[in-house]
């Protein structure tokens, strides 16, 4: 979570203030100046009563990801996966740590444990790494695996739900199912094409 | 289908406390260690959320963003696509905080049921923020040639969102 805030502070420091000044202009060209002035402190306000309700739902989702960190579920997960990774992961099925590493980022992912899926993607890089044979460039699994860490499936949506909530919606849940099948057309998709990018750079 | 949205969240709470019954855990200790982090988190995005929603804001009420919508929607009015859509899917793969800023704004602006909130809402928790991941990852080993893994990426982003169109009436 920290190193993606930090690497967006670098392209923020660009986007931020154009679209400050483009606003300003484009109001002062549109006569829309007493509008803008009044969204300046409306925001404000706005992000304090979204972090509040926010605030509850982190809390909630983090306690119990705490509880499956602890218990033996990401072992059962893992082994589930297993037989699915061995097939996304074909060079690397060997590689022992970077398996176990890609099983906790899957895993975690997929609960939506961010904190935890990128400190373990980032080492299975590492691993993967080792057994690489152009250093400065990508292989086929490391392509694999930024593929699905871009797509992402995450069984609960916290973050959209929460918004949800505070937004005053009467079944916040409801949004579970569309965004089950998107991200998983998402990511099959990510898969496929993944998989006939690097079947053709074989032959 | 309401029903299943609504029995999603209180089973998987069921299950995961469940299992740490069944090991014998110590579940309500471990549940408010870990709910101590998710105040940690918020407190850290606060001053970005800040940031982005002030930058949201006044591009939304200087018109530039519907400026934007309006001219985009033109080219595109033959799919059933609405334009609102348009700017939070294109920023959505650069910036996280920016797509929750602007996703916020139209689902509060359109509503959090009708099918602009819906969509907005989809497309904001079915991807990640596609060229951070790519930047983060590749920089952690230091690797320069990507071999086009931005490509299916892109197209993977582009395939959730089209199902989110079409899926959400």
């Amino acid at each position: 979570m920290d190193i993606y805030i930090k690497k967006e502070v670098i392209i923020l420091n660009y986007l931020w203030p154009i679209l400050i000044l483009l606003s300003f202009l484009f109001s002062i060209l549109n006569g829309n100046i007493q509008n803008l002035n009044n969204s300046i402190f409306s925001s404000v306000s706005d992000v304090v009563t979204l972090s509040l309700t926010l605030v509850g739902n982190m809390c909630l989702w983090c306690g119990l990801m705490k509880i499956i960190k602890e218990t033996k579920i990401m072992n059962l997960l893992i082994k589930i996966l297993n037989p699915i990774l061995k097939w996304l992961y074909p060079d690397s099925k060997n590689n022992k740590k970077a398996m176990e590493a890609i099983s906790i980022n899957t895993v975690s992912n997929f609960l939506g444990i961010g904190n935890a899926a990128t400190p373990a993607g980032l080492k299975a890089m590492e691993e993967l790494q080792k057994e690489n044979r152009k250093k400065d460039e990508l292989s086929n699994s490391m392509i694999m695996l930024i593929v699905l860490n871009t797509t992402s499936i995450q069984l609960i949506p916290t973050t959209v739900i929460a918004i949800r909530v505070a937004l005053g919606s009467p079944n916040p849940s409801n949004i579970i199912i569309p965004i089950w099948i998107s991200t998983i057309a998402g990511t099959l998709t990510g898969v496929i094409v993944t998989k006939i990018l690097l079947r053709r750079k074989k032959v | 289908m309401i029903y299943i949205s609504a029995v999603i969240i209180p089973l998987i709470i069921a299950i995961i406390i469940f299992c740490g019954l069944v090991e014998n855990k110590k579940v309500y200790d471990l549940f408010c260690e870990g709910a101590k982090e998710g105040i940690e988190m918020t407190l850290k995005m606060f001053p970005t959320l800040i940031g982005i929603f002030l930058a949201i804001g006044m591009l939304r009420n200087s018109g530039l963003l519907d400026f934007f919508a309006k001219f985009i929607g033109n080219i595109i009015k033959n799919f059933n696509v609405p334009s609102e859509i348009i700017p939070l899917a294109l920023i959505k793969p650069i910036s996280g905080s920016a797509s929750m800023a602007l996703a916020t704004d139209i689902i509060s602006k359109f509503g959090t049921e009708t099918r602009i909130g819906m969509i907005a809402a989809t497309i904001m928790a079915a991807s990640e923020t596609t060229f951070y991941v790519i930047a983060v990852y590749m920089n952690s080993i230091k690797a320069k040639k990507s071999r086009n893994v931005i490509i299916p990426a892109i197209i993977a982003d582009l395939v959730s969102i089209i199902t989110a169109i079409c899926i959400i009436k």
